[in-house]
């Protein structure tokens, strides 16, 4: 099954882009475990909430608005497309991320189009 | 023209609320080695459980009703599956089952049918449903109560707790919560939060005096048989036996904890003749059988407390400081605070009311908002003779206190210091 992991973390812990050396470090062996292990489909960081636009349709007109969907303390921050065996194995990839040290890693399965 | 049912048709219905009690469980667990989708497989369950009120009533009881159920259900399932757009492509995946239905189950025994339960009570208590889903789905599945039992034992509407269990079904195919008895490395968290959540059934049972009580199903009794099917289903286990000691050492007071008019009384005036010293012994051979293990778990250490109790002669002679010990125990293993609670408690009667006030004290950061912190600091002022303080501190406890005869106890204390003072 694909899973999405999405990392939600207060960016006054970790500003991207500009994380700490020793946050980068973190990553790199979550990301050599991940692939060793043939789990990791995808797995991106983001540009901060203070980058991101957001657009609807309505009425047919593209509206946009700068900034995020929600305002909330913690942001998304980035994302790994996990593929894993069950729930279980997604959960255990999930706490090797190390942004689920300070932040919350938000976990949703893919949907499967019969 | 009206007339009673005949024999057949309550003999039928009888029988099959009896299978449903009873085989639930083994039935859904059986079903879901082959149906990965949990909700399918038990709409299927419960159509083969409809037809066989109108086969039973007509045709009588077959050889073996549980088989009877499974071999329907598996039909339904079939039946399912192949009217699915997507089946060409899914029957490589189901092929075990259509293999199945070929060979008759008929002559299957429940006891031949493959016992599954385990792995269903692990899926039912998986850590990625919240705690009070998984009571509720467990009491479902493995103890067969019907929707409305659960609703009526939680107070709940029949409906919400209808639509809790289907978002709940939905959630272990769609998220791929595993059919599976856990690895070595979860085993340990897994097994607690399994027992947790049949403690959890227990616990409300055991507070459950809201409500009409007569029509609710006894909780406690469907927490033991499930501590009893754990320990069946995987023997020698210790914080199992130590779950189900802890159980009927707490069951066995049952009859002196309420007075005839149904309010509480506290441990330190039950009349202990009450007890149930049958059950009490069955509790602390349980509980020497996990502590013969040496694998020391929060259920024997809590057992152990109930232990301490059991078989103390009145509440003064009670062993308060190896109560203390083993509250400290309990903490040093969950970090729980409410341990230190407990154990301040029993200081103030190993020592006296100073020594355990001194140690809320420093619980307050932790346990302020929560409502036995304080009736206990109420407790430990009346018995200092500080009654202004006291009363102030029942009054927080009654504000936080969410149980009407909780409330009512925590007031007829409050009361009686006025008279005191």
């Amino acid at each position: 099954m694909k899973y999405l992991a999405l990392i939600y973390t207060d960016p006054s812990i970790a500003p991207p882009p500009d994380p700490s050396r020793k946050m980068l470090a973190a990553y790199q062996a979550a990301n050599a475990v991940f692939q060793r292990d043939g789990v990791m489909l995808a797995g991106e960081a983001l540009q901060p909430t203070s980058t991101a636009t957001s657009v609807r349709v309505r009425n047919g007109e593209t509206e946009t608005i700068d900034g995020p969907f929600a305002e909330t303390k913690e942001q998304l921050g980035g994302f790994y497309m996990f593929d894993c065996a069950n729930l279980d194995d997604a959960i255990k990839y999930a706490a090797m991320i190390p942004g689920a040290a300070h932040g919350t890693v938000e976990v949703r399965p893919v949907v499967v189009f019969a | 023209m009206c007339r009673a049912s005949p024999p057949a048709v309550t003999g039928a219905r009888q029988a099959i609320e009896a299978l449903a009690r009873a085989d639930t469980g083994r039935l859904l667990g059986s079903l879901l080695n082959h149906i990965r989708d949990f909700q399918m497989a038990e709409d299927c369950l419960q159509e083969a459980l409809e037809s066989a009120l109108v086969h039973w009533q007509r045709s009588g009881l077959p050889a073996s009703p549980a088989g009877w159920v499974l071999q329907t259900a598996r039909r339904k399932a079939i039946d399912r599956l192949r009217r699915a757009r997507n089946f060409e492509r899914k029957a490589a995946e189901y092929a075990v089952l259509l293999d199945l239905d070929r060979e008759s189950v008929e002559c299957d025994e429940p006891a031949a049918i493959p016992d599954e339960r385990l792995r269903l009570i692990f899926t039912c208590c998986h850590p990625a449903l919240d705690a009070k889903t998984s009571v509720a789905l467990t009491l479902r599945t493995l103890c067969g109560l019907t929707t409305r039992e659960i609703a009526r034992a939680f107070l709940d509407s029949e409906d919400a707790m209808a639509q809790r269990l289907v978002r709940a079904r939905h959630k272990i195919t769609r998220a791929g919560i595993p059919f599976e008895i856990p690895g070595p490395d979860l085993w340990s968290e897994r097994l607690n939060a399994v027992l947790t959540v049949i403690y959890l059934v227990f616990n409300e049972g055991y507070s459950a005096t809201a409500g009409p009580t007569h029509l609710r199903t006894d909780l406690c009794e469907e927490a033991l048989r499930l501590g009893s099917l754990m320990k069946v289903l995987r023997p020698a286990e210790a914080e199992i036996e130590g779950l189900l000691a802890l159980m009927l050492l707490i069951h066995a007071r049952a009859s002196a904890r309420s007075d005839p008019y149904g309010a509480m009384v506290p441990l330190d005036r039950q009349d202990r003749t009450l007890w149930d010293r049958a059950m009490i012994a069955r509790g602390l051979a349980e509980l020497d059988r996990a502590l013969s293990r040496h694998s020391p778990g929060p259920f024997q250490l809590q057992a152990a407390i109930g232990a301490v109790h059991a078989e103390a002669p009145d509440h003064a002679a009670t062993g308060w400081r190896d109560i203390a010990l083993l509250y400290d125990g309990l903490h040093a293993m969950t970090g729980n605070p409410v341990h230190l609670l407990n154990r301040a408690v029993a200081v103030s009667f190993a020592e006296g009311p100073e020594a355990a006030l001194s140690i809320l004290d420093r619980l307050e950061a932790d346990l302020g908002q929560y409502q036995p912190f304080h009736a206990a600091r109420a407790d430990l002022l009346r018995r200092m003779r500080r009654f202004d303080s006291a009363r102030a501190a029942y009054r927080r406890a009654i504000s936080l206190s969410g149980n009407g005869s909780e409330r009512d106890f925590l007031s007829g204390r409050l009361e009686a210091i006025a008279e005191d003072d």
